[in-house]
């Protein structure tokens, strides 16, 4: 696919001796919703984090618009997953957004009224401007959430890779993030989200990868959604490879054999 | 000359000293002075944010670390110039942040454990050496065991001249890095996603802890010097919710505990300073926890009593509500709460105390929201407003109900319970959104009553009209 916003190449991770996710491999279209969709513990958040270079790859790389992260950071915009986040500390939600505006600030610059305003408007697009100056220890959880991707919208990026944005929110939340995606897609923006809840996938995606510790099915959300598909995928996972592949990281056989 | 006596009970000398101190007679105990406060802010400051990413044991462990380097540096270079000693416990200090962070990578150890061996082995290294060194013949010796709780009057200019620097230039990074300090402290994964250089900035961090901790060893000394960078912060969250503001306030809190240990210092040379910094510090953060408006344990028992006065006098109306509602009623019109009631009547379909219902009673009274209060206390009505209350509760309480049995499918004989407490915290905005959830807008509440109309949206009504 060429123009992909992220193509990923054989994408191995482990925690400790235990393989995470073996040889995935992918590209997704621009100006997709795409949901990276797996039973827990298979990995989903793992490859996000993988992907954005939050864990350590083991082998494998991800190419973002034909490019390492690196030369492209200011393309992509991570939304971590809320749970990960002290709540609790002491800042107001402008200041939260503002930090979207901080991959192109120097370390001795502060925000100018530009980013202010760029702030502002994404508070608006999730109808949180009214509770700009509210501390975020007094948001509900849907709030919270909303005040994350109002913090990756401030980074004006292409590519939006969002980990479980719809865990635990209401339905205010719900139904802003569906029209947030409506008009992300319409300028052109891809979006990738780690999601849970197997009825909302076809409505909400045009396209699904799904994974169970390897790569079962990616493609667009009808061809995937096949009743075999997410029996592979909920049928746990393939113990041979788990067990195998764990014996290759405790024997460190990757040293001792020639490529 | 009765009034003298309290001063004179005081030995003689220490009166005389505090004035000493602070007319700034003694240049040099003003240096003590300006150092020990400078210290006390760029620690707190540099502290909170250690505080706030969860690294509190870090300083203490840097600070215990620190001994042997500047035990070490004296042997090597026999000189207990201020320079050497602080490029000593500074070396050191970051050997001992070394083996803490590669333990927990490299070994099954965890970060806590390998703090307490760090901790625990680098001081003990300290000690054994310190005594070796009180064996020594080399001159500036006795000022090394000052380290351990530190004493501020016996600090050198020059000793004072490089704390200074070194915490301005501490407090000076920090405004300039704030915002990233910041972004770090709040969301880590963020801000390795936003591409920061984190290498720099952890480095950053981790010197000014360093040396924030290491300026402080002869002020504070290495055993107490944690709760020069913590106690200051932890005080200051009552405060404020702001985090310059909070920062902010964590250096008064710190600079005016350095300003009471100089001064003491002053008077009592003999007296380690470090505990009484401690001190001064605890006991502020006492005061803050107590006392701070909003967030202090006498503000929220405050809040709590006003809640419960609150809670009791719309309980009271709500019971003269339901007592009208059992009195004849007329047929198919609007409900008519004007009726009379006495004491025994509330008291029977309530579980209330004689005396806290009479007191609840004069506060409704005072505020309007019954008639006039009898001296029989036989008739008990309520005022206009004190009905629009009585029907605003009622329709919270019946809503609710109502939103318990169709949307949560809780049995309608379970639900009362829940909505006598509910029936005090919806908001209007609540209210309004519940009634446009439900969908079957039933008129009566799962027990068969009606739910009344509220009369501001009546009157709003005939306005319009």
């Amino acid at each position: 696919m060429k123009n992909s916003p992220l193509v990923v190449k054989h994408i191995n991770m482990r925690y400790q001796h235990n393989p995470v996710l073996t040889d995935v491999s992918f590209s997704i279209p621009e100006a997709k919703t795409i949901a990276i969709v797996g039973p827990n513990g298979s990995g989903k958040s793992t490859l996000l984090k993988g992907i954005m270079g939050l864990e350590p790859l083991m082998s494998g790389a991800a190419v973002f618009f034909g490019d390492s992260l690196d030369k492209k950071r200011l393309a992509v915009a991570y939304v971590p997953q809320r749970e990960e986040s002290d709540w609790d500390f002491p800042i107001n939600v402008m200041d939260v957004v503002l930090m979207g505006r901080h991959g192109q600030l120097k370390f001795w610059q502060r925000p100018t009224s530009t980013d202010k305003k760029i702030a502002e408007q994404a508070l608006e697009q999730v109808s949180m401007l009214n509770f700009k100056a509210r501390q975020i220890n007094e948001l509900s959880g849907g709030q919270q959430q909303r005040v994350f991707l109002a913090r990756a919208l401030a980074q004006q990026a292409s590519l939006y890779l969002m980990d479980e944005p719809f865990a635990g929110v209401d339905v205010t939340t719900e139904k802003a993030i569906i029209n947030l995606f409506a008009e992300l897609k319409a300028k052109n923006k891809t979006i990738v989200c780690v999601h849970h809840d197997l009825n909302t996938v076809g409505e909400y995606f045009d396209w699904v990868i799904l994974i169970n510790a390897r790569l079962i099915a990616v493609g667009s959300a009808e061809e995937v959604l096949t009743v075999e598909n997410l029996n592979k995928t909920y049928g746990g996972r393939l113990s041979l490879l788990n067990d195998l592949t764990e014996r290759l990281y405790r024997t460190n056989l990757d040293k001792v054999h020639d490529e | 000359m009765n009034k003298l006596q309290g001063f004179e009970l005081l030995e003689p000398g220490y009166w005389q000293l505090f004035i000493e101190f602070w007319s700034f007679v003694d240049v040099n105990a003003t240096w003590v002075l300006v150092g020990t406060v400078l210290l006390g802010i760029s620690a707190s400051v540099i502290g909170s944010f250690a505080f706030l990413r969860k690294r509190s044991l870090m300083g203490d462990a840097l600070a215990h670390a620190a001994l042997p380097g500047v035990m070490i540096a004296f042997i090597l270079f026999q000189t207990n110039s201020p320079l050497v000693m602080f490029f000593g416990a500074i070396f050191s200090s970051f050997m001992g942040l070394f083996l803490m962070s590669w333990l927990p990578k490299n070994t099954k150890i965890k970060p806590d454990a390998a703090m307490a061996i760090t901790l625990s082995f680098f001081f003990a290294l300290g000690m054994m050496l310190l005594s070796y060194i009180q064996g020594l013949e080399i001159a500036g010796k006795s000022g090394l065991d000052k380290m351990l709780f530190g004493q501020a009057a016996a600090m050198l200019p020059s000793d004072l001249y490089l704390l200074s620097f070194v915490a301005v230039t501490i407090l000076i990074t920090v405004i300039i890095f704030f915002q990233k300090f910041r972004l770090i402290a709040f969301n880590l994964v963020y801000a390795q996603a936003l591409g920061f250089n984190m290498v720099l900035y952890e480095t950053i961090l981790a010197i000014l802890i360093v040396t924030s901790v290491v300026i402080g060893l002869q002020i504070v000394g290495v055993v107490l010097m944690a709760a020069v960078l913590l106690t200051p912060v932890a005080a200051a969250r009552f405060w404020s919710k702001n985090l310059s503001t909070m920062l902010f306030t964590a250096g008064v809190i710190g600079g005016v505990s350095g300003l009471i240990s100089a001064n003491i210092s002053y008077m009592a040379p003999a007296m380690p300073t470090g505990p009484w910094m401690v001190v001064v510090l605890s006991v502020l953060f006492i005061l803050s926890f107590l006392f701070a408006p909003e967030r202090g344990l006498f503000s929220n028992l405050n809040k709590q009593h006003k809640l419960r006065l609150k809670v009791r006098e719309e309980n009271i109306l709500r019971t003269l509500y339901v007592l009208n509602e059992r009195t004849l009623q007329p047929a198919n019109q609007e409900i008519q709460l004007n009726y009379s009631f006495s004491l025994e009547d509330i008291m029977k379909s309530r579980s209330v105390g004689l005396g806290e219902l009479q007191q609840t009673l004069k506060r409704l009274c005072v505020k309007g929201l019954i008639v006039n209060m009898p001296s029989q206390q036989i008739d008990i009505k309520l005022s206009e407003r004190g009905m629009d209350q009585a029907i605003d509760l009622t329709i919270r309480h019946r809503l609710w109900e109502n939103y318990l049995t169709q949307k949560v499918n809780i049995d309608a004989e379970d639900v009362h319970g829940q909505a006598e407490k509910v029936e005090h915290l919806l908001t209007e905005e609540q209210t309004q959104q519940i009634e446009q959830e439900l969908i079957n807008q039933s008129t009566k509440d799962p027990h068969g009553k009606l739910i009344p109309v509220s009369r501001k949206i009546k009157k709003e009504l005939s306005h319009d009209s």
